[in-house]
């Protein structure tokens, strides 16, 4: 009976810190369900893959992969290529995931960019159990991407409401937790580091690939910072 | 049609890999029964902080300052997001009220 009160009171906290992602993701998902739909591709697809994919991005460029049928080694490549920032999430993730029990499974899987965005800077209270709480935040955030495709692919082009701009929700997301971050005046080293990186790197390479030369730009960046701080650790 | 077929489920499949692959691979090469190194764990520290700046640089790497509207509605939306929450710290408030903002701009200013 405590356990579950428990639970229901994780499920209440987690809500209200997904309900960015949840104006997103409805958007986004149901953008994505549409495009499935206009590309003839049946809502089965759709369903399928922000099931088992469950990668904003990727999903999209997967749509070029079945409209041009792509060899599937290929698809495999360029999945990865565009998914290699996952890499940062649990790099990031791995101490804060080593108490998730038998969630962590699927934690990991469903550690979109949104999921990661919010529990990366999560507090639990020490009252409620982070477990359960990481748990439904992952969940929920899931549940809103797999109703946004839902509701594209099946009723998208009978919505009447312009939505125009809505995805902006994420931006919009990602640029509070970055303040929330400066605030807290942890790491601003770090995040000038991610920011200038990636500025640099889209002007060099470009906006669709700057993503892997800036990663590798702010490893080289934090590594150089980690080796400074270990010279000053050993004693003399 | 069948060809085509087999083709489509042999791509989902390789995005379902290569997403798993790619979210699995720090936590199979550092497993929490083991020592972390320090180097990683130095690493994990730090990355959270340049992963958000990434990800803010990511949603606007789209914009373009040389052709109209030169990135006002996503700089103004910005602006209004960072005053609001500097001011009230309330992240519902300055995401609602930024992305409205944006809405609004993109819908009738800058259309």
């Amino acid at each position: 009976m405590k356990k579950q009160y428990k639970r229901m009171e994780a499920l209440q906290y987690a809500f209200p810190k997904t309900v960015p992602v949840m104006a997103g993701y409805l958007v986004l998902g149901a953008a994505f369900g549409i495009l499935m739909r206009v590309n003839g591709f049946g809502i089965m697809w759709a369903l399928l893959w922000s099931i088992f994919v469950y990668a904003g991005s990727l999903q999209y460029l997967g749509i070029s992969f079945f409209t041009a049928a792509v060899n599937p080694w290929y698809a495999l490549f360029m999945s990865v290529m565009l998914n290699a920032r996952h890499l940062f999430y649990g790099l990031s993730m791995l101490d804060r995931l080593k108490g998730a029990g038998r969630f962590k499974p699927y934690l990991i899987f469903s550690l979109t960019d949104e999921t990661f965005s919010v529990l990366c800077n999560e507090e639990v209270p020490d009252h409620l159990p982070e477990d359960w709480v990481y748990f439904f935040i992952s969940l929920l955030d899931q549940l809103y991407w797999v109703a946004g495709t839902l509701l594209g692919a099946a009723a998208g082009s009978m919505l009447r409401f312009d939505t125009a701009g809505m995805d902006f929700a994420l931006t919009a997301l990602f640029t509070v937790i970055f303040i929330d971050q400066w605030k807290a005046r942890k790491n601003r080293r770090a995040a000038l580091t991610g920011v200038f990186s990636s500025v640099v790197c889209v002007l060099i390479f470009g906006k669709d690939v700057f993503i892997i030369p800036a990663m590798v730009m702010i490893l080289s960046v934090i590594t150089i910072g980690y080796q400074k701080t270990k010279d000053k650790e050993v004693p003399i | 049609m069948k060809q085509n077929y087999i083709n489509y489920v042999l791509i989902t499949l390789a995005m379902i890999v290569a997403t798993l692959f790619t979210r699995f691979l720090p936590f199979l090469f550092f497993p929490s029964g083991k020592k972390t190194p320090k180097y990683v764990t130095y690493l994990s520290n730090t990355l959270p902080y340049a992963a958000i700046g990434l990800l803010v640089v990511y949603c606007l790497r789209g914009i373009s300052f040389i052709a109209r509207p030169y990135g006002l509605p996503e700089l103004l939306s910005i602006g209004v997001i960072a005053l609001l929450h500097v001011w009230k710290g309330n992240s519902l408030l300055s995401i609602g009220a930024g992305t409205v903002f944006y809405m609004v701009l993109i819908q009738t200013l800058f259309c």
